[in-house]
């Protein structure tokens, strides 16, 4: 019904106010829903250090850091306060330069995030040196794409083929990639957005319909 | 790791240090102005909101932060203790990544709760409360909107599921949830993905600039709309295709991987950067080995 609702709102502006307040109610049951999952997660490391499971150390890791840092955070525990409203302790953002979630945030989190992601350089080299052993048409198609690109990025590809002639400009290797993001790539890329968008719009035509419950824990 | 105990050693041996942050004492003008305002107003001279901002060791006032330089040497712990995965999985690893866990959880329910159940819901249940403790720059003589009580008994009904025999409560949340969802991406998938790829691939196929025949720009067009239709006949499994059919879904599978050779480059040219940037910070701004913006120079 609130689905339809959103949809109807298009074709009708007087529905627009109810569309608007439906989808601020979503957004409050989604940070709700944020609650819900941290609540699971208190619960499920809770039940592992309790029974002392294997890892439970861990588990005892996570609930530390999180008790810690919804209390820093629900508490704006060293944020100062507004410098527009300095009388009023709570008016600062919670995530103020010097607060304790800020701490937590700038010196945990950022950089275990940032090295796991760059963690996987190494990984990603190991994928290319699979990938790049070209065994048919379509990986040798893959692999000279990935290397124009890697040699564009990187610099290397401009002296690479600064000798060419201008008649062969075309050639060279940042024309070619202009040429292979603006045409090869955007079709690609286009295609693939479009089969995305008709899977969305048809899982979503399925539900407002009522033909998929699944959601709902049932097997339809 | 020879090399890094020689670096590590030149850090500790160097005469200026290494992995401290300094700080110096900042006041805003605002905070200024609002004191003044307070004062003026006959109200008592409130304590100055100090803020501290980083700086070079050198600078005038430069004072010595130690939670901020504590949080420095974590951070870089951190960041080896994740790097040390290269070798094996260790308790190093396992230890950033529990904790990774629970501050990602804890900061995303923080974020949650300060930015949308007071911002969007508490706001407008109880404005006179919100003023009062947290958000003072609220207009006044706001009357509460009973209408949000809804999202308020549906977010009840979602911790439904903790309580037995409740747990059916959660469905109408939950159903709630994803209509909303499907209503929204309903409408946003066609008109943006949809309808907007396809309008932008209605290209001119004979392109004339300047009273002169464009032939690179008809090519490009050309092979742009040639792409888009041969790549999605690729994604045609719902009827047996005929030859052409294969040959042009053929032709698209290479379109898909020139895109997916592009899109592996720039992943890997990401993840390079980001690699630098942490070996940057290791050797930068911990262990003081290099300077590449100057920032500890004196000027």
């Amino acid at each position: 019904m609130v689905g339809t609702v959103m949809l109807a709102a298009l074709f009708s502006p007087k529905l627009s106010p109810i569309s608007n307040l439906a989808e601020t109610w979503f957004n409050i049951l989604a940070a709700v829903a944020f609650l819900l999952g941290g609540t699971s997660l208190f619960v499920h490391h809770v039940r592992k250090v309790n029974q002392q499971e294997a890892g439970w150390g861990f588990s005892l890791v996570t609930l530390v850091a999180f008790l810690l840092t919804l209390l820093a955070g629900l508490l704006k525990w060293g944020s100062p306060p507004a410098e527009q409203t300095p009388e009023y302790a709570w008016s600062g953002s919670y995530q103020a330069e010097g607060s304790v979630l800020w701490w937590l945030y700038t010196y945990t989190m950022q950089p275990i995030t940032a090295s796991m992601f760059a963690l996987l350089a190494f990984y990603v080299a190991s994928a290319a040196f699979r990938a790049f052993r070209a065994k048919s048409l379509e990986a040798g198609i893959l692999l000279v794409t990935a290397i124009i690109i890697l040699l564009d990025r990187s610099g290397d590809g401009t002296w690479l083929t600064a000798g060419l002639p201008p008649a062969a400009s075309g050639l060279t290797i940042s024309s070619l990639t202009v040429t292979i993001m603006g045409t090869f790539n955007t079709a690609g890329q286009r295609a693939i957005i479009i089969g995305i968008a008709l899977g969305v719009a048809a899982t979503s035509l399925r539900i407002l319909l009522g033909l998929d419950r699944s959601y709902l824990g049932s097997d339809d | 790791m020879l090399g890094l105990v020689l670096l590590s050693l030149r850090a500790v041996l160097l005469p200026g240090g290494f992995g401290k942050v300094y700080v110096v004492p900042q006041q805003s003008a605002a905070v200024e102005v609002a004191q003044l305002d307070n004062e003026a107003k006959g109200g008592t001279k409130s304590s100055a909101v100090i803020r501290w901002s980083e700086c070079p060791p050198f600078a005038p006032n430069a004072t010595l932060s130690w939670p901020r330089t504590l949080g420095l040497w974590t951070a870089a712990l951190l960041t080896l203790c994740v790097f040390s995965y290269l070798f094996a999985d260790n308790v190093g690893y396992k230890f950033a990544e529990a904790l990774v866990v629970g501050v990602s959880a804890g900061f995303a329910m923080v974020v949650g709760f300060w930015d949308t159940i007071v911002a969007q819901l508490l706001v407008k249940l109880t404005p006179d409360l919100v003023r009062a403790w947290a958000l003072p720059l609220l207009p006044p003589n706001q009357s509460p909107d009973y209408w949000y009580l809804v999202p308020l008994a549906l977010g009840a009904m979602l911790f439904g599921r903790y309580v037995r025999g409740l747990a059916w409560l959660a469905q109408w949340p939950i159903a709630f949830i994803v209509g909303t969802t499907a209503g929204l991406k309903l409408v946003l998938v066609i008109d943006a993905d949809f309808a907007n790829q396809i309008r932008s691939t209605i290209v001119p196929l004979v392109v004339i600039s300047n009273g002169q025949f464009d032939w690179w720009l008809s090519v490009r067009n050309l092979l742009l709309v040639v792409g888009v239709v041969a790549s999605l006949s690729y994604f045609l499994f719902s009827f047996p295709g005929s030859r052409a059919l294969g040959r042009l879904s053929r032709v698209g599978i290479w379109f898909l991987m020139i895109t997916f050779g592009a899109s592996f480059a720039f992943t890997v040219m990401g993840r390079i950067t980001l690699l630098t940037m942490r070996l940057q910070f290791l050797f930068d701004d911990w262990l003081w080995l290099i300077d590449p913006s100057g920032k500890r120079l004196p000027s």
